[in-house]
């Protein structure tokens, strides 16, 4: 039985009544991990941004999956493979409605956000990419949405730009306007800051750099999770995200891209699935999408996405995101309130992340102490080195948030800091 | 707290607070740098050598307070030593840290009371790091400064990553 159909007969998740306000305490009882102890205490999970549990009814559908239906897919002429094939693809159909993409041929899954942004770079920006272009990204990227274009414009003789941003962690959107020209050959944007959680103008940027003819690449990873995603609306010419920050299994993430541009692009991987037919003199690819998925893929982990965002429709994105954000007001105050925390990343327009660091106290240290008081915060650079250095710290801590998460829970990490203070008095 | 006070010792804070030798040597004979890519750790250590023996010591960079704490007491264990007796400190410091029997040495404090296990006799101060091997993740702070001094004692141009 799918999982969808299992959903509707059942309903064993919670979901929401409109207008009775987010019932955290029902829904936290669908993540089992959230009764998981951590060295004696019960775990605060506030590392979200760095990867999101996931509810039962995602353990669910893989497991599932496995028991029942699990069979090698768009070959078989066997029921099991008829099946299998009708989860994958419905798990495509969802992913497609969840960005609002206009149709499913425009929705293909890659290992992650990182191997989308991949292979964009490996296919369209090897072919349109050449000596003396542009490639402008802004200083709030991940590394994921660095080394990509680094490596074509390296390839290339090609040149990275960077649009800079102000101390609040806010993109200079005059700035990027600027660094667009005749030699601008993709734009590459986060839609929220990893490190920061800056929630860019996508919209904004789109229109000026299509001004240019030159198409975005919008890296989702960190959006997925807490806004309503319109690629149609957006403009965008091609949009990542990963199955684990919202809530799916690991290895799985989708590239949406507009047919028209993924149709005219050369292949990603070669391999089975992604032709319509092999000699040793010529090979004709497969349509869309499945010329950009070579080999078996991961079926059981678009299946468990599939679920994953069948689960956040349950809840519904808006809902899900005012009660991030009331977290987040709350979280900011709370700890603009602790004496010696410097906020990091203050920009007006946020999603769920907190990151902050201490006078006179390292971040790591800060996390060991939060550890054993059984709270997950992640401490470091964030895979964002660029941000660091920008706001000139080596590291930070960073609380970020998921729709599970309670104020309790902050309060918990305002405790944790005090401790930290104690051991460091 | 009894965990984390193994850990973070009142000698480890003090020195974090207080780092010693902490200075530029632009004199030094060899000098190396060290790096934690996953924190952004990073230190210089100096050394001004006389002949095989390390006539002074220094260091300068940032860290967490593991990590300074250890490049600070590192550097007044060393002044004066020969780069024989430094790379057999490194030896037994490391396994102090990482639970491991020192070489020529018996089993490892398996029992993980930290008491008279045989690696940390010859520590001596170092031996407060001893509650490092409680934190897997921490291990890397901890020895960042000895591999980096490793590295100058070899005269290496390039600077030592943990990764």
């Amino acid at each position: 039985m799918s999982t969808v159909a299992k959903q509707q007969a059942g309903a064993p998740y919670a979901s929401l009544e409109r207008g009775s306000g987010f019932a955290v305490e029902r829904v936290r009882g669908d993540f089992p991990i959230l009764r998981e102890q951590v060295h004696g205490h019960p775990l605060v999970y506030l590392d979200n941004a760095a990867t999101s549990q996931k509810p039962q009814a995602v353990i669910d559908a893989i497991r599932n999956y496995y028991e029942h239906d699990n069979a090698n897919i768009h070959r078989g002429v066997h029921f099991l493979s008829e099946r299998a094939t009708e989860e994958y693809e419905r798990a495509r159909s969802t992913a497609q409605q969840f960005v609002n993409a206009a149709d499913t041929r425009e929705i293909i899954f890659t290992r992650g956000t990182t191997e989308a942004i991949n292979l964009v770079a490996q296919t369209y920006g090897r072919k349109h990419v050449a000596a003396g272009d542009e490639i402008l990204v802004t200083a709030m990227e991940h590394h994921s949405n660095i080394v990509p274009w680094q490596l074509l414009c390296e390839e290339k003789g090609a040149r990275l730009r960077v649009a800079p941003i102000d101390d609040r962690g806010e993109l200079l959107v005059g700035e990027f306007e600027k660094l667009l020209g005749s030699r601008t050959k993709i734009v590459a944007i986060p839609h929220v800051s990893n490190a920061l959680g800056t929630i860019n103008p996508v919209g904004k940027l789109v229109e000026l750099a299509h001004r240019w003819n030159a198409p975005v690449l919008v890296d989702g990873a960190q959006a997925a999770p807490h806004l309503p995603i319109d690629v149609r609306a957006l403009g965008c010419d091609f949009y990542a995200f990963s199955g684990h920050k919202v809530y799916g299994p690991t290895g799985i993430g989708v590239l949406y891209g507009k047919a028209a541009l993924l149709d005219a692009m050369p292949p990603y991987q070669g391999g089975g699935d992604m032709i319509s037919s092999v000699t040793f003199e010529k090979t004709t690819y497969n349509k869309l999408p499945y010329k950009f998925e070579a080999g078996t893929p991961h079926v059981s982990g678009a299946i468990g996405l599939g679920a994953a965002l069948d689960y956040v429709n349950g809840l519904g994105i808006g809902e899900i995101a005012a009660h991030e954000e009331e977290l987040l007001a709350y979280a900011t105050a709370a700890l603009s309130a602790v004496p010696d925390i410097r906020l990091i990343g203050t920009a007006p327009h946020k999603a769920g992340v907190v990151s902050f660091v201490m006078d006179g106290i390292h971040p790591h240290d800060i996390g060991t102490i939060l550890d054993q008081e059984g709270i997950a915060v992640r401490t470091g650079h964030h895979c964002a080195q660029p941000v660091m250095q920008r706001f000139n710290v080596p590291a930070t801590v960073r609380a970020s948030f998921a729709l599970y998460n309670t104020k309790q829970e902050i309060e918990a990490l305002v405790n944790g800091i005090r401790k930290v203070r104690e051991v460091f008095a | 707290m009894s965990d984390l006070r193994d850990l973070y010792q009142e000698v480890i804070l003090e020195h974090s607070k207080a780092p010693r030798n902490f200075r530029e040597m632009p004199a030094a004979s060899r000098h190396a740098e060290g790096y934690n890519p996953l924190c952004g750790d990073h230190f210089t250590v100096y050394l001004e050598l006389d002949g095989d023996s390390i006539r002074d010591i220094a260091f300068q960079g940032s860290g967490c307070a593991i990590s300074k704490a250890s490049a600070s007491m590192m550097t007044q264990m060393l002044k004066g030593k020969t780069k024989a007796e430094a790379e057999e400190l490194f030896r037994r410091f490391q396994a102090l840290v990482t639970n491991q029997p020192a070489p020529g040495q018996g089993a490892p404090d398996r029992n993980g009371d930290g008491h008279g296990e045989p690696s940390a006799e010859k520590l001596g101060k170092l031996a407060v790091f001893g509650g490092v091997r409680d934190y897997p993740v921490r291990v890397k702070c901890a020895t960042l400064a000895w591999h980096t001094l490793h590295a100058a004692l070899e005269g290496s141009q390039q600077p030592v990553s943990t990764e």
